[in-house]
């Protein structure tokens, strides 16, 4: 296949919707991760024992 | 005497010129260290299949049929990358590697991995020129550095190149320290390249470190279902890994399985690698493509984080963007040397690591959306 000859310059900007389209598809979807694990995190917290003040 | 030199005759010469490009791997894996797991078996085998009526693939005739038995690395190809087995189960052992800690501990370094995305959308516009657009798309995905993505996101988009595409995913996965630290370095200052950034390690339970994994599944599996394999067979190597109770199949996932499935994948890639198919001026032209997703990944990291600090008070050292293109953990470590070049007290492994995580996420997310756009 001669790929030269069937060289199609107007099919980057045609395309250019995808490129948003994922680019924006990406974000949002490790925006969403992103926003689990802060409250993963959030929820999660190891609580520090209160330290025992009856103990001598 | 006739049989010792009648398959000479079959000798042509793309096949020496395969001899020599195979030659080329095994001398990168074996001289220069860059992933000797993968291009050591795919150089020999570039070899091993490049021979004159080759016994290890199997041979057809013009109508189509099968002309006599097939051959082992066709059996293999078919048995585990036609149907992506062998990826998907690498993709286990991966995910039993990773340590997703620093990620965990500063999750706003996921959006450096988003960024570095970018290269994947920009060559699926550029490869579009070239080709039609299911193939532009599986061969932007080179931008994902990461093999077992590139192998199902092609085989399920059944481009023709999937050859040529494995290969340049996994040379320039290889090539990552010497292609990312001038494209850096062009759009990055001396100064930025100083910035220090603090680092606290907080906390993370294991409790989060468990859900972790499963929640991602969930989400990515709720957006992008055609990804559910690949980020679920991720994610379940590390909940192996975070379990705490598996710890022996965690070992053998990061290490005998890995290594198991490495060996055959790397010799059933070549397999894809005959002379007829591969030395064509599209496979330049793929390969060319593929450097072009790397150098906008990159570009698309770093320039992410020169944005972000115009807005911060503290500021990013603007290199740990680029680590955001997955091909862990090469690219976080690329970065970390840059900046100790600079400055040899600044230490930003564990943030280059973190957005080196985060772009192993987003890059496997990328690939679903793509299978999303075009299945």
């Amino acid at each position: 296949m001669n790929v030269i000859a069937e060289v199609q310059p107007m099919n980057f900007v045609k395309n250019l919707k995808y490129m948003g389209l994922g680019m924006l598809g990406i974000f949002i979807v490790i925006g969403v991760i992103m926003l689990l694990t802060i409250i993963l995190n959030a929820v999660t917290k190891e609580r520090k024992k209160p330290e025992d003040t009856d103990k001598q | 005497m006739d049989v010792l030199y009648q398959n000479l005759l079959n000798l042509d010469w793309k096949m020496i010129v395969m001899w020599a490009i195979g030659g080329i791997l095994i001398w990168l894996a074996v001289k220069k260290d860059m992933e000797p797991t993968l291009l050591l078996p795919m150089g020999f085998g570039a070899i091993l299949v490049n021979l004159p009526l080759s016994g290890a693939v199997s041979h057809y005739l013009e109508d189509g049929s099968l002309n006599g038995e097939e051959g082992p690395l066709s059996i293999l190809y078919h048995a585990g990358i036609a149907n992506e087995l062998f990826p998907l189960i690498l993709f286990i052992g991966i995910g039993a590697m990773i340590d997703f800690g620093p990620l965990l501990s500063n999750p706003v370094l996921m959006l450096f991995g988003a960024a570095a995305q970018f290269g994947i959308f920009f060559t699926l516009c550029t490869a579009s020129v070239f080709f039609g657009l299911k193939d532009a798309a599986s061969i932007a995905i080179i931008g994902a550095a990461d093999g077992p993505t590139s192998i199902v996101v092609g085989q399920k988009l059944q481009s023709g190149y999937i050859g040529a595409i494995m290969v340049a995913a996994y040379s320039y996965m290889a090539l990552v320290p010497i292609i990312q630290p001038p494209i850096i370095k062009l759009l990055t200052t001396k100064k930025e390249r100083m910035i220090r950034m603090e680092y606290t390690q907080k906390p993370v339970s294991k409790t989060t470190r468990i859900l972790f994994p499963i929640c991602i599944t969930v989400i990515a599996g709720l957006i992008a279902p055609a990804s559910v394999a690949l980020v679920g067979f991720l994610m379940f190597g590390n909940l192996i890994r975070e379990c705490g109770v598996m710890d022996s199949i965690s070992e053998t996932a990061q290490k005998v399985l890995a290594n198991l499935v490495t060996i055959f994948l790397g010799i059933t890639i070549a397999s894809q690698m005959q002379a007829d198919k591969f030395l064509q001026v599209n496979t330049l032209l793929i390969l060319g493509l593929g450097l072009v997703a790397f150098i906008f990944d990159t570009a698309g990291g770093v320039i992410f984080a020169k944005i972000l600090n115009l807005f911060l008070k503290k500021k990013i050292n603007p290199m740990i963007g680029a680590a955001g293109i997955s091909a862990f953990p090469m690219s976080g470590r690329v970065v970390h040397k840059m900046a100790l070049k600079e400055d040899p007290t600044n230490f930003i492994l564990m943030q280059a690591t973190g957005v080196n995580v985060s772009g192993q996420i987003a890059s496997v997310i990328a690939g679903g959306l793509i299978l999303n756009f075009f299945l």
